[in-house]
Protein backbone atom coordinates (compact mmCIF):
# COMPACT_ATOMS: atom_id res chain seq x y z
CA UNK A 1 0.00 0.00 0.00
CA UNK A 2 2.88 2.44 1.32
CA UNK A 3 4.57 1.76 -2.37
CA UNK A 4 1.24 3.04 -3.96
CA UNK A 5 1.06 6.07 -2.22
CA UNK A 6 4.63 6.73 -2.98
CA UNK A 7 4.25 6.25 -6.25
CA UNK A 8 0.93 8.76 -6.41
CA UNK A 9 3.00 11.56 -4.64
CA UNK A 10 5.93 11.57 -7.14
CA UNK A 11 3.55 10.94 -10.14
CA UNK A 12 1.52 14.41 -8.68
CA UNK A 13 4.49 16.54 -7.41
CA UNK A 14 7.72 15.64 -8.51
CA UNK A 15 7.60 14.05 -12.07
CA UNK A 16 4.43 16.56 -12.63
CA UNK A 17 3.70 15.86 -16.34
CA UNK A 18 3.72 19.55 -17.36
CA UNK A 19 6.02 21.25 -15.26
CA UNK A 20 8.90 18.40 -15.21
CA UNK A 21 8.34 15.80 -17.66
CA UNK A 22 7.43 18.61 -20.81
CA UNK A 23 4.35 16.42 -21.43
CA UNK A 24 0.92 18.01 -22.54
CA UNK A 25 2.43 21.18 -22.88
CA UNK A 26 -0.12 22.37 -25.84
CA UNK A 27 -3.04 22.40 -24.17
CA UNK A 28 -1.50 24.06 -21.48
CA UNK A 29 -1.07 26.75 -22.96
CA UNK A 30 -4.17 26.92 -25.39
CA UNK A 31 -6.37 26.34 -22.45
CA UNK A 32 -5.56 28.25 -19.52
CA UNK A 33 -6.66 31.20 -20.33
CA UNK A 34 -9.79 31.10 -18.38
CA UNK A 35 -10.37 29.14 -14.82
CA UNK A 36 -13.67 27.81 -16.67
CA UNK A 37 -11.64 26.36 -19.82
CA UNK A 38 -8.73 25.00 -17.54
CA UNK A 39 -11.34 22.89 -15.47
CA UNK A 40 -12.88 21.09 -18.50
CA UNK A 41 -9.51 20.34 -19.81
CA UNK A 42 -8.29 18.64 -16.40
CA UNK A 43 -11.40 16.95 -15.71
CA UNK A 44 -11.54 15.25 -19.72
CA UNK A 45 -7.55 14.67 -19.25
CA UNK A 46 -8.13 13.06 -15.99
CA UNK A 47 -10.96 10.71 -17.61
CA UNK A 48 -9.52 9.49 -20.71
CA UNK A 49 -5.84 9.03 -19.30
CA UNK A 50 -6.93 6.58 -16.65
CA UNK A 51 -9.00 4.18 -19.55
CA UNK A 52 -6.18 4.85 -21.88
CA UNK A 53 -3.46 3.98 -19.43
CA UNK A 54 -5.09 0.60 -18.85
CA UNK A 55 -6.18 -0.10 -22.22
CA UNK A 56 -2.54 0.18 -23.61
CA UNK A 57 -1.46 -1.68 -20.84
CA UNK A 58 -3.71 -4.31 -21.58
CA UNK A 59 -3.08 -4.33 -25.63
CA UNK A 60 0.88 -3.83 -24.84
CA UNK A 61 1.33 -6.45 -22.36
CA UNK A 62 -1.87 -9.17 -23.89
CA UNK A 63 -1.14 -9.00 -27.52
CA UNK A 64 1.68 -6.95 -28.72
CA UNK A 65 4.01 -9.18 -26.26
CA UNK A 66 2.49 -12.07 -26.26
CA UNK A 67 3.08 -12.13 -30.27
CA UNK A 68 6.32 -9.76 -29.83
CA UNK A 69 5.29 -6.86 -31.98
CA UNK A 70 6.90 -4.33 -29.62
CA UNK A 71 7.69 -2.12 -32.95
CA UNK A 72 3.87 -1.96 -33.39
CA UNK A 73 3.46 0.29 -29.90
CA UNK A 74 3.57 3.86 -31.38
CA UNK A 75 0.90 2.93 -34.10
CA UNK A 76 -1.24 0.60 -31.68
CA UNK A 77 -1.57 2.92 -28.59
CA UNK A 78 -2.15 6.00 -31.13
CA UNK A 79 -5.35 4.17 -32.35
CA UNK A 80 -6.27 2.69 -29.15
CA UNK A 81 -6.32 6.09 -27.76
CA UNK A 82 -8.30 7.75 -30.93
CA UNK A 83 -10.77 4.85 -30.77
CA UNK A 84 -10.91 5.71 -27.42
CA UNK A 85 -11.74 8.97 -27.47
CA UNK A 86 -14.51 8.81 -30.25
CA UNK A 87 -16.27 6.11 -27.80
CA UNK A 88 -16.13 8.11 -24.64
CA UNK A 89 -17.69 11.12 -26.43
CA UNK A 90 -20.45 9.29 -28.35
CA UNK A 91 -20.95 7.47 -25.05
CA UNK A 92 -21.36 10.59 -23.07
CA UNK A 93 -23.27 12.16 -25.61
CA UNK A 94 -25.96 9.35 -25.28
CA UNK A 95 -25.76 8.51 -21.25
CA UNK A 96 -24.78 11.86 -19.53
CA UNK A 97 -25.20 14.67 -21.56
CA UNK A 98 -24.69 17.13 -19.02
CA UNK A 99 -20.96 16.33 -18.89
CA UNK A 100 -20.84 16.14 -22.64
CA UNK A 101 -21.55 19.77 -22.62
CA UNK A 102 -19.45 20.45 -20.06
CA UNK A 103 -16.71 18.93 -21.73
CA UNK A 104 -17.03 19.84 -25.13
CA UNK A 105 -14.46 20.44 -27.47
CA UNK A 106 -11.48 19.51 -25.15
CA UNK A 107 -12.33 15.60 -25.90
CA UNK A 108 -11.32 15.52 -29.24
CA UNK A 109 -8.74 17.45 -28.50
CA UNK A 110 -7.11 14.91 -26.31
CA UNK A 111 -6.43 12.50 -28.64
CA UNK A 112 -3.19 14.69 -29.98
CA UNK A 113 -2.29 15.80 -26.43
CA UNK A 114 0.93 14.05 -26.14
CA UNK A 115 0.01 13.62 -21.89
CA UNK A 116 -1.66 10.89 -22.81
CA UNK A 117 0.29 9.08 -25.29
CA UNK A 118 3.46 9.62 -22.86
CA UNK A 119 1.57 8.46 -19.77
CA UNK A 120 0.99 5.60 -21.53
CA UNK A 121 4.67 4.85 -22.79
CA UNK A 122 5.86 5.89 -19.46
CA UNK A 123 4.13 3.20 -18.05
CA UNK A 124 5.31 0.03 -20.75
CA UNK A 125 8.88 0.93 -20.67
CA UNK A 126 8.88 1.37 -16.77
CA UNK A 127 7.44 -2.22 -16.78
CA UNK A 128 4.66 -1.01 -14.08
CA UNK A 129 2.53 -3.84 -13.27
CA UNK A 130 -1.44 -3.30 -14.01
CA UNK A 131 -2.29 -1.85 -10.69
CA UNK A 132 1.00 0.05 -10.84
CA UNK A 133 -0.36 1.48 -14.22
CA UNK A 134 -3.40 2.48 -13.06
CA UNK A 135 -2.40 4.07 -9.76
CA UNK A 136 0.29 6.07 -11.59
CA UNK A 137 -2.53 6.77 -14.68
CA UNK A 138 -4.61 8.27 -12.39
CA UNK A 139 -1.91 10.17 -10.50
CA UNK A 140 0.05 11.70 -13.31
CA UNK A 141 -3.53 13.19 -14.49
CA UNK A 142 -3.87 14.68 -10.95
CA UNK A 143 -1.07 16.28 -11.80
CA UNK A 144 -1.65 17.91 -15.17
CA UNK A 145 -5.02 19.02 -13.62
CA UNK A 146 -3.54 21.01 -10.40
CA UNK A 147 -0.69 22.14 -12.56
CA UNK A 148 -3.16 23.64 -15.43
CA UNK A 149 -5.60 24.83 -12.48
CA UNK A 150 -3.12 26.51 -10.63
CA UNK A 151 -1.44 28.21 -13.96
CA UNK A 152 -5.12 29.02 -15.08
CA UNK A 153 -5.17 30.88 -12.08
CA UNK A 154 -2.23 32.69 -12.12
CA UNK A 155 -2.85 33.65 -16.05
CA UNK A 156 -5.95 35.54 -15.00
CA UNK A 157 -4.35 37.95 -12.42
CA UNK A 158 -1.65 38.40 -15.46
CA UNK A 159 -4.26 39.94 -17.44
CA UNK A 160 -5.15 42.93 -15.00
CA UNK A 161 -1.49 43.42 -14.85
CA UNK A 162 0.97 45.90 -16.99
CA UNK A 163 3.04 43.47 -19.18
CA UNK A 164 5.86 45.21 -21.50
CA UNK A 165 4.40 45.07 -25.43
CA UNK A 166 7.00 42.11 -26.42
CA UNK A 167 6.47 40.11 -23.74
CA UNK A 168 2.75 39.55 -23.81
CA UNK A 169 0.71 36.76 -24.42
CA UNK A 170 2.64 33.52 -25.08
CA UNK A 171 5.63 35.46 -23.84
CA UNK A 172 4.74 35.75 -20.50
CA UNK A 173 2.82 32.60 -19.79
CA UNK A 174 5.67 30.74 -20.77
CA UNK A 175 7.64 32.61 -18.31
CA UNK A 176 5.32 32.64 -16.05
CA UNK A 177 5.05 28.52 -16.11
CA UNK A 178 9.08 28.72 -16.07
CA UNK A 179 8.41 30.09 -12.42
CA UNK A 180 5.84 27.67 -11.67
CA UNK A 181 8.17 24.63 -12.81
CA UNK A 182 10.98 25.97 -10.30
CA UNK A 183 8.36 26.14 -6.86
CA UNK A 184 7.62 22.29 -8.17
CA UNK A 185 11.28 22.08 -7.95
CA UNK A 186 10.75 22.06 -4.14
CA UNK A 187 9.36 18.85 -4.38
CA UNK A 188 12.10 17.26 -5.43
CA UNK A 189 14.06 14.49 -2.45
CA UNK A 190 10.88 14.43 -1.12
CA UNK A 191 10.95 10.63 -2.10
CA UNK B 1 4.32 28.23 -60.34
CA UNK B 2 7.96 28.10 -59.42
CA UNK B 3 7.72 31.70 -57.67
CA UNK B 4 4.78 30.04 -54.93
CA UNK B 5 7.08 26.81 -54.14
CA UNK B 6 9.76 29.06 -53.26
CA UNK B 7 7.44 31.23 -51.00
CA UNK B 8 6.04 28.19 -49.37
CA UNK B 9 9.79 26.97 -48.33
CA UNK B 10 10.55 30.51 -47.37
CA UNK B 11 7.43 30.47 -44.87
CA UNK B 12 8.28 28.21 -42.91
CA UNK B 13 11.94 29.83 -42.07
CA UNK B 14 10.17 32.95 -40.90
CA UNK B 15 6.79 33.55 -40.85
CA UNK B 16 5.41 31.14 -39.56
CA UNK B 17 8.52 29.47 -37.97
CA UNK B 18 6.50 26.47 -36.10
CA UNK B 19 7.55 26.82 -32.14
CA UNK B 20 7.38 30.12 -31.80
CA UNK B 21 4.79 32.04 -34.42
CA UNK B 22 2.41 28.93 -34.58
CA UNK B 23 2.62 28.15 -30.83
CA UNK B 24 2.50 24.52 -31.68
CA UNK B 25 4.41 20.90 -30.59
CA UNK B 26 6.12 22.76 -27.48
CA UNK B 27 6.68 19.48 -25.97
CA UNK B 28 9.39 18.23 -27.64
CA UNK B 29 10.96 21.78 -28.12
CA UNK B 30 11.05 22.13 -24.31
CA UNK B 31 11.97 18.58 -23.03
CA UNK B 32 15.12 17.73 -25.96
CA UNK B 33 16.93 21.06 -26.03
CA UNK B 34 19.11 20.47 -23.71
CA UNK B 35 21.77 20.13 -25.73
CA UNK B 36 21.90 21.26 -29.40
CA UNK B 37 23.02 17.73 -30.89
CA UNK B 38 19.70 16.36 -29.24
CA UNK B 39 17.34 19.19 -30.35
CA UNK B 40 18.60 19.27 -34.50
CA UNK B 41 18.28 15.28 -34.16
CA UNK B 42 14.80 15.62 -32.66
CA UNK B 43 14.58 18.15 -35.49
CA UNK B 44 15.77 16.51 -38.59
CA UNK B 45 13.63 13.58 -37.16
CA UNK B 46 10.34 15.25 -37.38
CA UNK B 47 11.45 16.71 -40.86
CA UNK B 48 11.22 13.55 -41.79
CA UNK B 49 8.27 12.44 -40.72
CA UNK B 50 6.58 16.02 -41.94
CA UNK B 51 8.19 15.23 -45.64
CA UNK B 52 6.51 12.27 -45.68
CA UNK B 53 3.30 12.38 -44.56
CA UNK B 54 3.06 15.60 -46.25
CA UNK B 55 3.63 13.96 -49.70
CA UNK B 56 1.11 10.88 -48.70
CA UNK B 57 -1.41 13.02 -47.24
CA UNK B 58 -1.12 15.35 -50.47
CA UNK B 59 -1.63 12.16 -52.71
CA UNK B 60 -4.51 10.84 -51.12
CA UNK B 61 -6.05 13.61 -50.53
CA UNK B 62 -8.92 12.77 -52.98
CA UNK B 63 -9.05 9.15 -51.91
CA UNK B 64 -9.71 9.55 -48.31
CA UNK B 65 -13.38 10.53 -47.06
CA UNK B 66 -13.83 13.74 -45.02
CA UNK B 67 -15.55 11.90 -42.22
CA UNK B 68 -12.74 10.01 -41.32
CA UNK B 69 -10.07 12.03 -42.59
CA UNK B 70 -8.01 12.69 -39.15
CA UNK B 71 -7.41 9.31 -38.39
CA UNK B 72 -6.49 8.38 -41.59
CA UNK B 73 -3.66 11.56 -41.25
CA UNK B 74 -3.03 9.66 -37.60
CA UNK B 75 -2.01 6.68 -39.17
CA UNK B 76 0.07 7.72 -42.17
CA UNK B 77 2.10 9.70 -39.41
CA UNK B 78 2.02 6.40 -36.76
CA UNK B 79 3.65 4.53 -40.08
CA UNK B 80 6.22 7.69 -40.66
CA UNK B 81 7.25 7.32 -37.43
CA UNK B 82 7.71 4.28 -36.37
CA UNK B 83 10.03 3.86 -39.74
CA UNK B 84 11.74 6.76 -37.85
CA UNK B 85 12.18 5.22 -34.55
CA UNK B 86 13.54 1.67 -36.14
CA UNK B 87 16.34 3.44 -38.04
CA UNK B 88 17.15 5.72 -35.58
CA UNK B 89 17.70 2.74 -33.25
CA UNK B 90 19.59 1.02 -35.71
CA UNK B 91 22.18 3.57 -36.75
CA UNK B 92 22.21 6.56 -34.12
CA UNK B 93 21.53 4.31 -30.88
CA UNK B 94 22.91 7.36 -28.31
CA UNK B 95 20.78 9.56 -29.97
CA UNK B 96 17.91 7.18 -29.40
CA UNK B 97 18.44 6.37 -25.74
CA UNK B 98 18.85 10.41 -25.42
CA UNK B 99 15.23 11.40 -27.01
CA UNK B 100 13.84 8.65 -25.93
CA UNK B 101 10.06 8.66 -25.14
CA UNK B 102 10.10 11.81 -27.47
CA UNK B 103 10.59 9.70 -30.90
CA UNK B 104 7.14 8.21 -30.21
CA UNK B 105 5.82 11.09 -29.84
CA UNK B 106 6.00 12.93 -32.52
CA UNK B 107 3.18 11.40 -33.43
CA UNK B 108 1.07 13.59 -31.46
CA UNK B 109 3.15 16.54 -32.40
CA UNK B 110 0.59 19.06 -33.07
CA UNK B 111 2.89 20.33 -36.02
CA UNK B 112 2.76 17.59 -38.34
CA UNK B 113 -1.04 16.61 -37.64
CA UNK B 114 -1.58 20.56 -38.57
CA UNK B 115 -0.02 20.37 -41.29
CA UNK B 116 -1.55 17.66 -43.03
CA UNK B 117 -5.10 19.12 -41.91
CA UNK B 118 -4.10 22.75 -42.83
CA UNK B 119 -2.00 22.45 -45.78
CA UNK B 120 -1.52 18.93 -47.34
CA UNK B 121 -4.85 17.86 -47.60
CA UNK B 122 -5.82 20.84 -49.36
CA UNK B 123 -2.94 21.77 -51.95
CA UNK B 124 -0.71 19.11 -54.53
CA UNK B 125 2.28 17.05 -53.81
CA UNK B 126 5.02 19.67 -54.60
CA UNK B 127 3.75 22.36 -52.95
CA UNK B 128 3.08 19.63 -50.08
CA UNK B 129 6.68 19.14 -50.13
CA UNK B 130 8.08 22.15 -50.20
CA UNK B 131 6.09 23.26 -46.98
CA UNK B 132 6.63 20.36 -45.40
CA UNK B 133 10.42 20.97 -45.86
CA UNK B 134 10.19 24.46 -44.88
CA UNK B 135 8.39 23.74 -41.49
CA UNK B 136 10.54 20.96 -40.73
CA UNK B 137 13.72 23.07 -41.03
CA UNK B 138 12.33 26.10 -39.27
CA UNK B 139 11.34 23.80 -36.62
CA UNK B 140 15.19 22.21 -36.53
CA UNK B 141 16.37 25.35 -36.78
CA UNK B 142 14.38 26.98 -33.65
CA UNK B 143 15.74 23.66 -31.43
CA UNK B 144 18.93 24.20 -32.38
CA UNK B 145 18.79 27.84 -31.22
CA UNK B 146 16.65 26.76 -28.27
CA UNK B 147 19.52 24.00 -27.38
CA UNK B 148 22.58 26.15 -27.84
CA UNK B 149 21.68 28.99 -25.36
CA UNK B 150 20.19 26.16 -23.19
CA UNK B 151 23.81 24.38 -23.42
CA UNK B 152 26.24 27.42 -23.56
CA UNK B 153 24.53 28.89 -20.32
CA UNK B 154 23.80 25.94 -18.69
CA UNK B 155 27.17 24.19 -18.93
CA UNK B 156 29.68 26.75 -20.58
CA UNK B 157 30.27 24.19 -22.81
CA UNK B 158 29.26 23.57 -26.44
CA UNK B 159 29.40 20.12 -28.35
CA UNK B 160 29.30 20.45 -32.01
CA UNK B 161 30.38 17.37 -33.82
CA UNK B 162 30.99 15.26 -30.54
CA UNK B 163 33.29 17.99 -30.15
CA UNK B 164 33.04 19.87 -26.87
CA UNK B 165 34.35 23.73 -26.79
CA UNK B 166 34.66 25.53 -23.83
CA UNK B 167 33.26 28.94 -24.87
CA UNK B 168 33.44 30.88 -21.48
CA UNK B 169 36.89 29.31 -20.00
CA UNK B 170 37.19 27.37 -17.24
CA UNK B 171 36.58 29.83 -14.86
CA UNK B 172 32.90 29.93 -15.68
CA UNK B 173 30.26 28.95 -13.06
CA UNK B 174 27.42 27.09 -15.18
CA UNK B 175 23.76 27.97 -14.82
CA UNK B 176 22.21 24.86 -13.76
CA UNK B 177 18.64 26.57 -13.93
CA UNK B 178 19.10 26.69 -17.74
CA UNK B 179 19.20 22.71 -18.45
CA UNK B 180 16.32 22.39 -16.14
CA UNK B 181 12.71 22.48 -16.61
CA UNK B 182 11.74 25.70 -15.21
CA UNK B 183 14.78 27.48 -17.67
CA UNK B 184 13.44 25.68 -20.61
CA UNK B 185 10.25 27.40 -20.12
CA UNK B 186 11.67 30.63 -19.26
CA UNK B 187 14.58 30.54 -22.25
CA UNK B 188 11.73 29.79 -24.52
CA UNK B 189 9.40 32.52 -23.45
CA UNK B 190 12.60 35.31 -23.49
CA UNK B 191 13.39 33.81 -27.21
CA UNK B 192 9.22 34.43 -28.23
CA UNK B 193 9.90 38.46 -26.40
CA UNK B 194 13.44 38.69 -28.74
CA UNK B 195 11.23 37.31 -31.79
CA UNK B 196 8.20 40.01 -30.97
CA UNK B 197 10.75 43.02 -30.83
CA UNK B 198 12.17 41.98 -34.05
CA UNK B 199 8.72 41.48 -35.59
CA UNK B 200 7.63 45.00 -34.68
CA UNK B 201 10.38 47.30 -36.03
Amino acid sequence: MGDYIVLAISCILINNILLAQYLGNCPFLGTSKKMETAIGMAMAVVFVLVMAGVITWIVNTYILQQFSLEYLRTLSFILVIAALVQFVEMFLKKSIPALYAGLGIFLPLITTNCAVMGVCLINVNEEYTFLQALVASFSYAVGFGLALILFAGVRERILLARVPKPLQDTSIALVTAGILSLTFFAFKGMV
Amino acid sequence: MAKTIVQEFTKGLWDEIPPFRLVLGLCPVLAVTKTVENGIGMGMATTFVLVCSNILVSSLRKVIPSKVRIACFIIIIATFVTVVELVMQAFTYPLFLKLGIFIPLIVVNCIVLGRAEAFASKNGIVASLADGLGIGIGFTLALGALGAVRELFGTGILTIWEKPIQVFGPSFQPFTFMIEAPGAFVCLGLMLCIMNMMGSK
